[in-house]
């Protein structure tokens, strides 16, 4: 039987983030929150809106209400990468050689490693950005599409276009696709390595909510979501992707709805947290389902698995976060 | 979606303003009065640029008005992108305020930001759209209506209208400014002031969605004996002008008959009886409210038919409320809807002696009165049963 280790926290807790194996918790008030010897705490912004775990480094990114850019180091140390006076800074991504991006209304902007920045203007607000795994080339999702921008040339963006709001993005570990959360209850996708003429798009709906959280299996074979009573997970390892395949539906549970997904580093083994706080681990071989949390006070927000996959942290909409050990 | 809904730790959903009219109309003014002074609630305002609001206040977010067009076919099912995400954001922290005011830019179309807090579960699950404050400057009314649409849907989709500047006009041309905003719409409630100095207590907390309190206190659906009535001298003046030639939207008496004509604010060209020798501004509406009346109602009529006009006409319909007497059901039932979406609920128990008649008001563009009010009244339960 898996342990919990309770963390309380005051108010919203955004994420939750495994540096190595120090749990960090980011709550919107802006402190972030670790475990590393007992609780310890960087007041990072004021009011924080967004803190993702770059997938290129080991540290964290975060954007607030105070219009900065923050880079967080596993030892809670904030740099300052950017700041907009007056915007909030909601969409933030990590890329390769210590490349951030981020979204201000039209422009999605990039760092580079080296301090220089280059600026890509949409015709619409970005609601969401990720780098893409290979080279540096950013995806933007906005209304009615994606533009994926090669962040070393002044090529024009190459447009991926879909009608209706898209609001976040995501590449496959294999960069062979791109999947986007819309607004209304649905997932759309492109093939990316597609032939010229062939149907490249992907529409992944059903969704009774719409789908806040995306998780890769490791090896990109699997496309965990959010936004029903059970985790969707979809199939991605045959060349077509879930085309004409149905998605697997995991820890169904009645009528609670799932608020956040997250893949085991190594295992295909999906964490899945509800609207009620409740955590299960499920086996994608099996569909074996094991209780890892009862409810709790509020939605689960985050889940992170520690970098050895034996700790499984969450953060909770109510503060009540924690980390599980499944090793125990 | 309802489910996660009600899942969700219950909390009381906050209560947002949306502040709409032309630039400088004096919405600025009247946001700072809002921040400023001591009414014992702090609000947060999303606004398109800061502008010149001169409040050292942290909770002003600046957004870009990003319109998304819902992707269900549906061209009038339209939310504001950005006010999704900053209301999320807002949300996690509700502590801090007591409720969120939206401004709108001068040309902006009130109805996606409405619709925001209907059609995002989200949103509609943390907030409550309170009302909608469209804020008119008496002096340039009538240009703006010439100029533009925009100005004429903010009056349309307004529950509170502000006529602002009035010092500015003379009392012939106030009294103009009023029956054009009465003629496009005539349940609003509307309040004469100068240098945005209406009392807040008119603007905020209005619960004019809130299915309970929506129409208690409204002008429209009142009668003119009852204490809470609004309209004060306006109605005096508003029945000189129109009479004779006009159905007036206070005169809750008449019953529209076939020979009424029905359009009500459009085909009194050259009836005017001398009031105004301005040129009336009435010729750039073309917004037209509808209001029915009828006995007790045939719910197994009335909800498709309702589904029925809003699905097909919704478009077309800026607003929609009323109060209907279903035949054997001891309560009012309340409805309320923009464009396509309606939504409906009982209100309370029928009073002693209050009479049990369904009273119905349509805003729109292009509605054909006598279609849908033939259609209304085959729904009463007395009707006879339609072919």
């Amino acid at each position: 039987m898996p342990t919990v280790a309770p963390l309380d926290i005051e108010g919203h807790v955004v994420s939750t983030h495994f540096l190595g194996d120090i749990p960090f918790f980011a709550t919107a008030a802006g402190t972030i929150h670790r475990l590393d010897g007992g609780e310890k705490v960087t007041e990072a912004h004021q009011g924080l809106l967004t803190c993702i775990r770059d997938p290129f480094s080991a540290t964290l990114i975060s954007g607030g209400e105070d219009g900065k850019v923050l880079r967080i180091g596993h030892d809670g140390e904030a740099t300052l990468l950017a700041e907009v006076p007056r915007k909030w800074i909601s969409v933030v991504a990590g890329g390769p050689q210590n490349a951030v991006a981020y979204a201000v209304g039209k422009t999605s902007i990039v760092r580079q490693g080296d301090g220089s920045v280059k600026e890509f203007t949409e015709e619409r607000s970005v609601e969401g950005i990720a780098f893409a795994g290979k080279g540096l080339r950013i995806a933007a999702a906005r209304y009615n599409g994606v533009s994926l921008h090669w962040v070393g040339t002044n090529a024009p963006a190459a447009d991926l276009d879909w009608k209706g709001a898209h609001t976040g993005v995501t590449f496959s570990p294999d960069g062979r696709f791109l999947v986007t959360m819309m607004q209304e209850n649905a997932l759309h996708g492109w093939k990316l390595d597609g032939k010229a003429g062939e149907n490249r798009h992907m529409r992944m709906t059903g969704y009774p909510a719409k789908v806040k959280s995306l998780s890769w299996s490791v090896k990109g074979k699997w496309l965990a979501s959010s936004g029903a009573p059970a985790a969707i997970v979809w199939p991605f390892s045959s060349k077509d992707g879930p085309m004409g395949k149905a998605p697997l539906e995991l820890g169904t549970r009645a009528n609670i709805m799932v608020t956040h997904v997250a893949f085991h580093p190594a295992e295909e083994v999906l964490a899945i947290g509800f609207i009620d706080g409740m955590i299960l681990g499920v086996r994608i071989a099996d569909e074996k389902e094991a209780l890892l949390r009862r409810p709790g006070k509020g939605a689960i927000t985050g889940l992170s698995w520690s970098a050895s996959g034996k700790l499984l942290s969450f953060s909770s909409e109510a503060g009540d976060c924690g980390v599980i050990d499944i090793s125990a | 979606m309802t489910d996660q809904t009600t899942e969700a730790p219950a909390a009381k959903p906050i209560p947002v303003t949306v502040l709409t009219g032309y630039l400088g109309a004096g919405k600025t003014t009247l946001l700072n009065r809002i921040l400023s002074e001591s009414h014992g609630k702090k609000y947060a305002v999303i606004v398109n640029e800061f502008g010149e609001i001169g409040i050292d206040n942290d909770l002003i977010v600046e957004s870009d008005e990003e319109i998304y067009e819902m992707n269900n076919g549906c061209v009038c099912c339209t939310v504001r992108g950005d006010l999704i995400r900053v209301v999320e954001g807002l949300m996690r922290r509700p502590g801090r305020f007591d409720g969120i005011i939206v401004e709108t830019t001068g040309l902006a179309d009130p109805v996606p930001v409405a619709q925001t807090f209907f059609m995002d579960d989200d949103v509609r699950a943390k907030t409550e759209l309170d009302a909608v404050v469209a804020l008119v400057d008496a002096k340039h009314l009538p240009l703006r209506l010439k100029d533009s649409r925009e100005a004429e849907d903010q009056i349309a989709f307004a529950d509170v209208v502000v006529v602002n500047k009035t010092d500015l006009v003379t009392p012939e041309e106030l009294a103009v400014v009023e029956d054009v905003v009465r003629a496009i719409n005539p349940t609003a409630r509307v309040y004469k002031t100068s240098r945005s100095g209406v009392d807040l207590a008119r603007v905020l907390d209005q619960g004019a969605f809130n299915l309970e309190r929506a129409l208690e206190n409204d002008p429209h659906f009142l009668d003119h004996d009852h204490e809470d009535h609004v309209c004060g001298p306006d109605c005096d003046h508003d029945h000189h002008h129109h009479h004779g030639h006009d159905h007036h939207h206070h005169d809750h008496d008449h019953t529209c008959g076939p020979d009424c004509g029905h359009d009500h604010h459009h085909h009194d060209h050259g009836h005017h009886h001398g009031h105004h020798d301005s040129m009336s501004p009435i010729h750039d509406i073309t917004v037209k409210s509808i209001s029915l009346r009828g006995g007790e109602m045939n719910p197994d009529r009335f909800f498709p038919w309702i589904q029925k006009i809003t699905q097909t006409e919704g478009p077309n319909i800026l607003r929609l409320k009323g109060i209907i007497a279903f035949s054997g059901d001891e309560e009012r039932y309340v409805v309320q809807g923009v464009h396509m979406i309606v939504e409906g609920d009982h209100q309370r128990p029928w009073k002693d002696g209050e009479k049990r008649e369904s009273r119905l008001v349509f805003i729109g563009r292009n509605l054909d009165f006598a279609k849908i009010e033939q259609s209304f009244l085959a729904c009463q339960a007395t009707a006879k049963t339609p072919a």
